[in-house]
């Protein structure tokens, strides 16, 4: 057995492989569940079936995914510029410092605008972080990956000191916290009785958008060109500096609004920490997704469901974390592993054919 | 063992009559947890407290957790989801889970909640938390008998009031046997990461400390005493395998016979909300046996200040006291009320370190 490269992608195995990997992380998963004794369809019925068995458990989902597919749309259009913004996680954090400061300051008023203006500021927080890496790369060609992951812990440090500090909640016992938002400063439910907010829409508004961008726009084709060619995008006089700043503006604004939505939603305050990681998390969504926003859509999804699944394990199968994090594992690996078929395909016996073809050349 | 069990079970047995026919069997008793369980820790403590349920209870109960749920939007549908999941009494058992348990508390009336170090409550929703300074006191003393250079290291998470109380309550204790000790703290701003404990733990060394002692949740710094030949006080759980030559002791947390306690009560019906701080006289703060390092005149006088601790005539936060700048900070004859310890926000002569 080999792998023989296709002379071009395959169509078929590109819609195939996520479906595959799936399939076979499932059975690893089932084969996990019998080794430790539990029944392993009613384990995999808690994973992936029963979160969404209700209402609650879709608005959950979705709750899950929204910060995921905000951060990692931004993320993926920045990695066709070859723009490698991986502190989406420090500016979902300042965004939800930005938002959470106008929300503090002018939630008491209870005026319509409040909330536009707590989202505005979150968005223009995330941009301002993720601008910082731009003006270091374009200045000075500091690297991004560097600046950005950097700056994501300086982020979290600052938020850390403010709500200690001047964001405290003066009737808190002196723990760190802010105060609590006011009604007019957090986003409005979707539903009743569920948790998930109007932000929900704003990360489904992103995948259209980000797909015309991609695909159908000016500023689209010069990212891509600037990322697949650079020369070529110098000779055709599109500019590198534009597409850089473009691509953190952008994805740094979109973190920004996950974070603020996050604080001024679900959370309803500002707390030393904000988020699991999402900013991290949203790079392998990114990836999974094959940087295509309707990919990233399943695959915020999918992670989201994974998170929602594990608890439900723990909750009702009494199985540890740690099972859930083998299956995680286990998941992206044969996402990963089923990508090879995409671009190869498998020979059997190819050997003696192999063989001559190596004599010709 | 068996007679013991058979003793409990019987009257829970009969109690349970008196429930709601409709929440018949065993009670459901669900537990969140901040941290992965380990073997050792804060989250741990709280899972042998889970554990001597099932062993106290047995059938009467069903336990369950999830463990390593962030404290952000996720503790929210975790509570939730216990509660819809037909759980009678859930406890949630991180500071950072107060807002999303009053929440759900008040979603479903009719089951009851407990959290651990907060303060908002509502008729089923209690909160407890352990006076964990009542332990440290005795372990300062103890640290002002056994240090040869009278100054200790601490390394510490947060500067919230739990762990001002204990660095303040640390330093009373040691400078109680030795009035010009020091106390020299180093911040990890992380509850769990053993490579900071550890690097604070050098730094202290480093410094001239030769006892150390933390308010985190791994076993850094026990391990880095018994690696450098430094004495060390280990925190939440006996750590005496982490360092057996190095290793005085521990100040423990006990939850098991509160949890025990309160399950009994839903059981007979006589649950009721409200706040319990308790310390050395409930069985809450404890100390893990001494480490053979610390002889037998040192023991006996770490054991009665606990004792005095216990019977309430020693109290740590008894003035007067001054402050780290050396002004008066707590009158003489004057014992700071449990507001005043819950508030805490300074430290006292002979702390070194900013706030």
């Amino acid at each position: 057995m080999r792998l023989e490269r296709r002379a071009a992608a395959s169509r078929l195995m590109a819609v195939l492989a996520p479906v595959l990997a799936v399939v076979a992380a499932a059975l690893g998963a089932a084969l996990l569940f019998a080794v430790m004794g539990k029944d392993p369809i009613a384990c995999l019925h808690t994973l992936f079936i029963a979160p969404l068995a209700d209402a609650t458990g879709v608005s959950e989902l979705a709750l899950k995914a929204t910060p995921l597919l905000l951060c990692a749309i931004g993320i993926a259009v920045g990695v066709q510029a070859n723009v490698w913004n991986i502190g989406a996680e420090g500016q979902f954090t300042m965004g939800a410092i930005t938002g959470g400061a106008v929300a503090l300051w002018l939630g008491p008023d209870g005026a319509w605008f409040v909330l536009p203006l707590v989202l505005l500021a979150g968005v223009l927080g995330g941009m301002a972080w993720a601008g910082i890496a731009a003006l270091l790369r374009t200045r000075f060609n500091a690297h991004e990956i560097l600046v950005t992951l950097m700056l994501s812990y300086v982020a979290i440090q600052l938020l850390g000191w403010l709500v200690r500090g001047p964001m405290q909640d003066p009737e808190g016992f002196n723990f760190p916290q802010s105060r609590q938002f006011e009604p007019a400063a957090t986003l409005p439910l979707l539903f009743e009785g569920g948790r998930v907010t109007i932000a929900a829409l704003f990360a489904l508004l992103a995948v259209p958008a980000g797909a015309l961008l991609l695909g159908r726009t000016l500023i689209g084709y010069r990212i891509r060109v600037v990322g697949l060619a650079p020369g070529a995008a110098r000779y055709a006089g599109f500019s590198e500096t534009a597409a850089v700043w473009f691509c953190l503006l952008l994805s740094g604004g979109l973190a920004g609004l996950a974070g603020v939505s996050e604080v001024a939603g679900p959370i309803g305050q500002l707390l030393p920490s904000i988020s699991p990681g999402y900013g991290f998390a949203a790079i392998i969504v990114a990836f999974l997704g094959r940087l295509r926003p309707v990919g990233i859509l399943l695959a915020a999804l999918l992670m989201a469901l994974l998170y929602l699944g594990g608890e439900a394990l723990q909750i009702t199968q009494q199985l540890p974390l740690a099972a859930t994090g083998v299956i995680q594992g286990m998941l992206l690996l044969f996402l990963l592993g089923a990508d090879v078929l995409v671009h190869y395909r498998i020979r059997l016996g190819g050997r003696a054919h192999g063989r001559g073809r190596s004599g010709r050349g | 063992m068996l007679s013991r069990r058979s003793l409990l079970l019987a009257p829970a047995a009969a109690a349970l009559a008196a429930r709601d026919a409709a929440a018949a069997g065993p009670l459901k008793v669900a537990f969140v947890y901040v941290s992965p369980v380990g073997d050792a820790g804060w989250t741990f403590q709280h899972e042998l407290g889970r554990r001597a349920l099932d062993a106290a209870m047995g059938n009467a109960v069903k336990t369950s957790f999830v463990e390593n749920v962030e404290e952000g939007a996720d503790a929210e549908r975790v509570i939730r989801k216990l509660a819809t999941d037909g759980n009678d009494l859930i406890f949630t058992t991180s500071f950072g889970y107060m807002n999303p348990t009053l929440k759900v508390a008040g979603q479903f009336p009719k089951l009851k909640f407990e959290h651990a170090t907060g303060y908002k409550r509502a008729a089923n929703l209690a909160t407890y938390s352990a006076r964990f300074y009542e332990g440290r006191y005795a372990t300062g003393v103890l640290a002002g008998r056994m240090s040869k250079s009278g100054i200790a290291g601490y390394v510490a998470a947060f500067p919230i009031p739990e762990v001002l109380q204990g660095i303040n309550a640390f330093t009373l204790g040691m400078r109680s046997v030795n009035p010009k000790a020091q106390v020299r703290v180093v911040w990890t701003s992380s509850w769990f990461d053993p490579g900071k404990e550890r690097a604070g733990a050098d730094t202290l060394i480093a410094g001239g400390a030769d006892i150390l002692t933390h308010h985190t949740d791994s076993t850094a710094v026990a391990q880095a005493g018994e690696e450098k030949g430094v004495l060390t006080v280990a925190y939440n759980s006996d750590q005496s395998k982490y360092g057996p030559k190095t290793c005085l002791t521990a100040v423990t947390h006990n939850w098991n016979d509160y949890y025990v306690g309160r399950v009994k009560a839903v059981i007979a019906g006589t649950w009721k909300s409200g706040d319990l701080w308790g310390g050395v006289k409930e069985g809450m703060t404890k100390l893990a046996p001494y480490g053979a390092a610390v002889p037998d005149a040192v023991r006996k006088e770490v054991d009665a200040k606990l004792a005095a601790i216990g019977a309430g005539t020693l109290k740590p936060f008894a003035g007067p006291l001054s402050g780290q700048d050396g002004k008066p900070k707590v009158a003489a004859g004057h014992a700071m009320t449990d507001k005043e310890i819950g508030e805490m926000n300074w430290f006292v002569d002979g702390v070194q370190g900013k706030i």
